[in-house]
């Protein structure tokens, strides 16, 4: 076991425990972004920063991938924290303005003003659907690729995977695009699941076994108004 | 209705142009471990067909249990690999930025001018393809033009018009007598110590290294180039490239051979000596451009 106090409280933990999860533990809220229980720790938004340490040498990690150490002291909501947290806040709502998850994160973080240019991305890069993809759907259908300003979601080649189960579990869960089924804009899918529609709902009864997230869907409502 | 709009997968593999599946296997064979070794693998494939086709991504990705959203990652992620055909002529720029303030913008204006290309594109006559790189680790240099792997210092603008054409010939052509890495040698047989020597059919103008080869039967004559680094041959059958042949010595007849095999295709090193002490050995391999030289 190891011992660390987090805002004064001490606390002891697995090794390997990360510490948002022993903070989470405590009950101590840490907004966090691009984690989920259930998909790997990645440390893509940086939402979730800490400070750890003593001044003078205390520094900011994000707590998603940091694992407790023996005697660690962290701070969850020292004024260093919240500005950083912040101004990641305002750099993610600049990115995506349009994310009913991120605008929500920077309203309940009191940001009242838009400094930076608004550039309507369509991604964050959390990585959420990629790891989403691969460890819960067990597909590796959509990844990384390019690199640096031109780094980017989608199937190698561009074209329809032949892995993609349809789930539309990368759908679900990314916090920006929120797309829903994207049966009549295919171009927009991600990864590019609804590409090959007739859609499996339409035609195979009951729709429940379709394993689907959407909710609501573009071809259900077709379906619906026939 | 929608869906002719995306060809499926394997559609677009069958108009992909020949890749030979063989030889991606024996490429993969080579780095034969399930991980790592997939950047030396795809350099590989690179360095055969000068860009990474779709197809041999996606056998790479099938027989060596890599995913293809790896693969293909990691394919885009370096700037050295390319996933389309490239011209004949690589023209490199550095935009770093030690090259950046000595004026690369420029240079890279005067680029995209002379071949009326923009960065990351081949000109219509597939000759040149341009890029830029981010810092070559010469910055001292800068600005720095590589083409066709020779790199090019405190380039201006005013020659980059000749640095193209240049290029159009052939830097090795252009560079003979003046590189010092490129210098002639004689050879001699190792059985008999007979010269291999011959005057009458000059290569690179000097004499050229003759030796027999048999290739499916047939006999005939191989002429290579003795400048060390070069290589130009004239050879009387007609070989295809990637075979294996097999050398004689004209003089006493003989197998060249030795023990060790190519360390790029692991297809047996010809031996021969230099006159004036030491060895060079040469791949058998048509196309492998695989030489060493060991001077006492
Ligand atoms: S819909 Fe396809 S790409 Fe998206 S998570 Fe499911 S399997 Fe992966
Ligand atoms: S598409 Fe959505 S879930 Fe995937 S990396 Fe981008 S923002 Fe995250
Ligand atoms: S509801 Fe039907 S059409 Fe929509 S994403 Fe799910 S399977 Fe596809
Ligand atoms: S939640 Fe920790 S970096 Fe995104
Ligand atoms: S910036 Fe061009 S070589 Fe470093």
């Amino acid at each position: 076991m190891i011992t660390l106090r987090i805002n004064g409280l001490d606390v002891s933990v697995e090794k390997g425990t990360t510490l948002l999860e022993a903070a989470r533990f405590l009950g101590f809220a840490i907004p966090t972004l691009c984690h989920m229980d259930g998909l790997s720790p990645y440390g893509a938004c940086r939402l979730c920063v800490v400070e750890i340490g003593e001044a003078p040498k205390a520094k900011l990690v994000s707590s998603c991938t940091y694992p407790a150490e023996e005697g660690l002291k962290v701070r969850t909501t020292s004024s260093r924290v919240l500005r950083a947290r912040r101004m990641i806040l305002e750099l993610l709502l600049a990115s995506c303005p349009q994310s009913k998850t991120i605008q929500d994160l920077a309203s309940k973080h009191g940001i009242r003003r838009q400094r930076f240019k608004q550039e309507y991305e369509d991604c964050i890069l959390c990585g959420l659907c990629v790891r989403m993809c691969e460890e819960q759907m067990m597909a590796k259908a959509i990844g990384f690729r390019n690199r640096g300003e031109n780094r980017e979601i989608g199937t190698p080649f561009d074209v329809k995977s032949d892995v993609c189960r349809l789930c539309g579990g990368c759908m679900y869960i990314c916090p920006v695009c929120q797309l829903r089924c994207t049966y009549n804009e295919p171009e927009k899918a991600i990864c590019g699941g609804c590409m090959n529609l007739s859609p499996p709902c339409i035609e195979k009864e009951p729709f429940d076994d379709m394993m689907c997230y959407m909710d609501p869907c573009v071809a259900c409502e077709i379906q619906n108004n026939k | 209705m929608k869906q002719e709009a995306f060809a499926s997968s394997s559609d677009r593999v069958e108009v992909c142009e020949d890749v030979d599946v063989t030889n991606i296997l024996r490429i993969l064979e080579k780095h034969n471990e399930d991980r790592g070794g997939l950047i030396a693998i795809l350099e590989e494939i690179q360095g055969e067909y000068g860009y990474l086709p779709e197809e041999a991504l996606r056998i790479v990705s099938d027989r060596s249990r890599r995913s293809l959203v790896d693969v293909y990652g990691v394919a885009t992620f370096y700037r050295s690999f390319s996933l389309k055909p490239r011209g004949k002529h690589l023209v490199c720029a550095c935009l770093g930025t030690a090259c950046h303030v000595r004026g690369a913008p420029r240079i890279v204006e005067e680029l995209k001018h002379q071949l009326g290309i923009k960065p990351g594109e081949t000109t219509p006559d597939k000759e040149f393809t341009l890029e830029t790189v981010n810092c070559l680790g010469a910055c001292a240099l800068g600005p720095v033009v590589v083409i066709d792997g020779h790199y090019f210092s405190k380039v201006r603008t005013s020659r980059i018009g000749q640095l193209l054409d240049e290029a159009r010939k052939g830097f090795d052509s252009a560079e003979i007598g003046k590189d010092k890495r490129i210098f002639p040698i004689s050879v001699s047989c190792p059985h008999c110590n007979r010269s291999l020597m011959d005057e009458t059919l000059p290569i690179d103008g000097y004499p050229s290294i003759k030796v027999n080869i048999t290739h499916d039967h047939e006999e005939g004559w191989l002429r290579l180039s003795c400048l060390y680094g070069s290589h130009n041959i004239a050879a009387e059958l007609d070989i295809p490239g990637n075979t294996v042949v097999k050398i004689h010595c004209p003089h006493c007849g003989l197998e060249i051979l030795c023990t060790s095999d190519c360390s790029m295709c692991r297809a047996p090193m010809v031996p021969m000596l230099v006159h004036g002490g030491g060895v060079v050995k040469i791949c058998s391999r048509r196309g492998c451009k695989n030489h060493m030289l060991d001077l006492v």
